[in-house]
């Protein structure tokens, strides 16, 4: 079937199988492999895009569901030859070790309110699991980007 | 201009911030088709027949079994033992033992046909725990002393037993590799997420009868690896090997978490008895020790695994009277293998849990037991090193006492049952006693007109290699960061530098490049500033692209090592370090919780402080999580737990706030000083959170993961 959908700001239109994963899609037909897959089963994050904004695991919704949505991956969430203050953020403090954990949860953060405190981007990132940091550094990157009160 | 010491970019970030760094699995090559293991469904027997439903249509699969090994080639998987095939003959020593072998370019296809293989077999008696266990792979002792006359010494005899379970190491991006075979029909290279790209060169060449030019390994940006892409990528990588060879195209295989959980290594299980003579003071005069590890079904790194674990099995104190029996016993389980730490976190999780036992015994306080223990400069260790210089044992826990400062207690009575723990802690750095002479590392530096790159087999795996040795060699050339780059990590143009394994990247390998850096500084002759570098650089290079320098492991020249009886200097430095944590133990749910956990560890010298202070924090955190939530269940010899929905690893909401402490008590052969950093903050969290928790609620685990499960029990049994 044929779904047209907007990806980092381009309309797109794809051949999926019923069933295929956004993130196959994403990583297959569409040709961006920043989303990354951890588990295939919601638990890890890895492969966390924006859906209208917010954030999914790509690994857990169908193509056929993003008729007509708008999806953000790492390549899109800063214009070309940039970088967006999240990315420059985890780059500076140390919050990207081996980096596979590192697109999704980037874009997770990306969809914290301005100034979150230190419990809401724990809350906020719950569901993005990093192996490498113990956290510590992410919070720090995000902090950081995203103005958060000492 | 010096940047060691200095925060500067890591080497590869941009490339993994923005998504673009290639991993493993983002890789494609024309004509690539994709492999799959049919693995033991029995936890021992003997195969009976192999058969494919001759109802399924068979055309484009590519199927391998171990008759598919080339003349020349051997079915052995090339590591300590000669006891491990890539694929079963007639028997089967563990579940999820790889049989069969099957490839074809859609994975749907070939999804549905593994549905269609049946392997039949007489199943035989399996062993399939450390408690059942009786066959022994390796033993080793180390003695010091005379441990009657110790015992003949002592005012009181204290006993205890500890365990420890099986851990994930669970980088986020699971094993995987691409094989390519070569257009001749007698060579390959593959393509993986690994650590050590030499060990998948030597086991390939083994199993495929090829010499050194005809086998190419190229690392890949690897995920995560905590010792889980040591050896195992060997396997995988044979794996694909046999069925691009077989298939005459590029065969991917990468695991999806189920199989990597059930079927790749874990950190080995273990079992920790002690005996101990100890004077009314707190000295400690007689120390018998058995260490006891679950190898799983082959012998693997086993007895590597066993040597670092009873080295350490006496924790950072002295005593005149030693004696330790370390074992790995074999189960018909899946092979247990190297993971961060490599024994000494199960061994110190022992002695730590034991010394409080020691102190509650005779009513010493458990810090004040340490400190009357702890080694200092010219005390000498169970394998009769003598400690000189850089022992910083008193140092860290000193500093962790003072920055550990303690916390109100909330106003409002939440019911929660509160308590603090310490573990005291050291970890040797590079490989034990005389492994690094028998490796002989090599890595080195190539001169270009543009810059100097780096020839280095170690990996970066996350853990910040590549920036690391770029600032050790900019400064020791006095040249900007800027200006040194690195080579991929392929056989086929780096030297060995030994696995990325043992805290040895920075110590050991470091210092290897230091030494090419000053091969080249002489060649160079002097020169004041970076631009009269350059301008020599190209004088020297005239008409030349490029000029290597390599250089060998160098033994520092104190250092000796009997390997028959266990004594000597088991590893040229020591990082030290001590944990203090806070936790709350729920006696309605019986959960408990790290809530703070303080970290001073010695390294020697900080080369980049933000990324030792990341290997630390994610070091304590993944102890954390062996020490709580993290449980291996096995039924019938097969994890039954394959999935992060039930293996669970910290989330931000169970993480403690983590608070490092830096000690820089140089090593001086180590590069600036720097010893290792790498596995030490594992070896001390679970032992400190357990202490707390026998503090907060009375009652004393000797067993981890302290689930509520086990609390309860503990709770109720009062």
């Amino acid at each position: 079937m044929k779904i047209t959908l907007t990806l980092n700001r381009k309309r797109r239109t794809v051949d999926v199988s019923p069933l295929e994963r956004l993130l196959d899609t994403l990583r297959g037909a569409l040709g961006l492999t920043g989303t990354k897959e951890g588990c295939g089963e919601g638990e890890c994050g890895a492969c966390t895009v924006l859906l209208d904004g917010k954030p999914v695991n790509s690994c857990l919704v169908p193509t056929a569901q993003c008729s007509g949505a708008a999806i953000t991956t790492i390549e899109g969430l800063a214009p070309r030859g940039k970088l967006h203050k999240l990315q420059r953020a985890f780059l500076e403090c140390g919050g990207a070790q081996c980096g596979i954990c590192t697109p999704g949860m980037i874009l997770a953060a990306s969809a914290l309110p301005d100034r979150p405190t230190r419990e809401q981007i724990r809350t906020g990132l719950a569901g993005n699991l990093c192996r490498c940091t113990g956290y510590e550094k992410i919070y720090d990157a995000v902090g950081v980007a995203l103005g958060t009160k000492k | 201009m010096k940047c060691v010491g200095k925060n500067v970019l890591r080497a590869e970030g941009e490339d993994k911030v923005t998504g673009r760094a290639k991993y493993i699995d983002d890789l494609s090559f024309p004509g690539m088709i994709y492999g799959h293991t049919v693995r033991s469904s029995v936890a021992r027997g003997r195969i009976l027949s192999v058969a494919r439903d001759p109802a399924f249509d068979w055309g484009g699969f590519t199927l391998v079994d171990h008759r598919a090994i080339p003349p020349g080639g051997r079915n052995i998987v090339a590591m300590i033992v000669e006891d491990q095939p890539f694929l079963a003959v007639d028997e089967v020593r563990h579940r999820e033992e790889p049989i069969l072998l099957i490839a074809h370019a859609d994975p749907e296809r070939l999804a549905e046909a593994v549905a269609h293989i049946e392997v039949h077999y007489a199943p035989e008696p399996a062993v399939l725990d450390l408690e059942h266990a009786t066959t022994v792979l390796k033993e080793l002792t180390i003695s010091k002393g005379d441990l009657e006359q110790g015992f003949a010494q002592a005012d009181r005899v204290v006993e205890g037993s500890y365990f420890t379970g099986a851990q994930e190491q669970l980088y986020i991006e699971p094993n995987g590799v691409i094989a390519v075979p070569g257009v001749d029909g007698k060579s390959i290279t593959v393509y993986g997420s690994m650590q050590c790209p030499y060990y998948v060169q030597r086991a390939l060449r083994l199993l495929l009868g090829l010499d050194e030019t005809q086998v190419r390994v190229v690392q890949t940006t690897t995920g995560g690896g905590f010792g889980g892409k040591e050896e195992y990528p060997s396997i995988l990588a044979g794996h694909a090997a046999l069925l691009a060879c077989a298939a005459g195209r590029p065969v991917k295989m990468v695991y999806d978490r189920l199989e990597d959980l059930v079927a790749t290594t874990k950190r080995h299980p273990a079992r920790i008895r002690h005996r101990t003579g100890v004077q009314r003071d707190g000295t400690l005069v007689a120390m018998e020790i058995e260490v006891d590890l679950d190898g799983g079904a082959y012998v693997t790194l086993s007895p590597v695994v066993l040597s670092r674990a009873s080295i350490h099995a006496t924790g950072p104190y002295r005593a005149p009277h030693v004696r330790v029996r370390g074992r790995v016993l074999q189960t018909n389980t899946p092979p247990t293998g190297a993971f961060r730490g490599f024994g000494a976190p199960q061994s110190q999780f022992g002695i730590e849990l034991h010394m409080d036992r020691i102190a509650e015994e005779l009513g010493i306080d458990p810090v004040a037991l340490r400190q009357k223990n702890l080694y200092a400069s010219g005390d000498v260790t169970a394998t009769g090193q003598r400690l000189d210089g850089s022992v910083s044992a008193h140092e860290v826990l000193e500093r962790a006492l003072q920055r550990h400062v303690k916390k109100k207690r909330p106003k409002k009575k939440d019911g929660l049952l509160r308590g603090t723990g310490v573990a005291t802690f050291f970890h040797g750095s590079g490989f034990t006693g005389g492994g690094e002479v028998k490796l002989a590392s090599r890595a080195g530096i190539e001169l270009t007109p543009r810059n100097v790159r780096l020839l280095v087999g170690s990996t970066e795996i996350g853990q910040g290699t590549r920036t690391m040795h770029a600032q050790i060699v900019a400064d020791t050339l006095a040249i900007p960061y800027e200006w040194v780059e690195t080579a991929d990590p392929d056989t086929a143009r780096v030297p060995d530098s030994g696995p990325t394994v043992a805290s040895r990247t920075c110590m050991v390998v470091g210092r290897i490049l230091q030494r090419a850096a000053l091969d080249l500084q002489q060649a160079l002759g002097p020169y004041r500033t970076p631009d009269e570098f350059r301008r020599r650089s190209r004088k020297l290079l005239a008409k030349r692209p490029a000029l290597q320098f390599i250089a060998q492991y160098d033994r520092p020249g104190d250092i000796r090592w009997d390997d028959a009886t266990y004594q000597g200097d088991a590893y040229g430095a020591y990082a030290w370090g001590c944990n203090i944590a806070d936790v709350e133990v729920d006696p309605i749910t019986y959960q408990a919780r790290c809530t703070r956990l303080t970290a001073v560890i010695d390294i020697g010298k900080a080369i980049h402080p933000l990324l030792a202070c990341g290997q630390i924090e994610g070091g304590s955190l993944q102890a954390v999580g062996w020490a709580l939530y993290e449980e291996v269940v096995m039924r019938d010899g097969r994890m039954a737990n394959g999935q992060l929905t039930n293996y669970i690893i910290p989330t931000t909401l169970d993480t403690p706030e983590i608070l490092v402490e830096l000690v820089e008590n140089p090593y001086p052969h180590g590069p600036f000083g720097a010893k290792g950093v790498g596995e030490c903050p594992v070896d001390g969290p679970a032992a400190a959170i357990l202490n707390a928790i026998r503090q907060a609620t009375g009652v004393r685990l000797n067993a981890i993961p302290a689930t509520p499960e086990k609390i309860m029990q503990a709770m109720d049994a009062r």
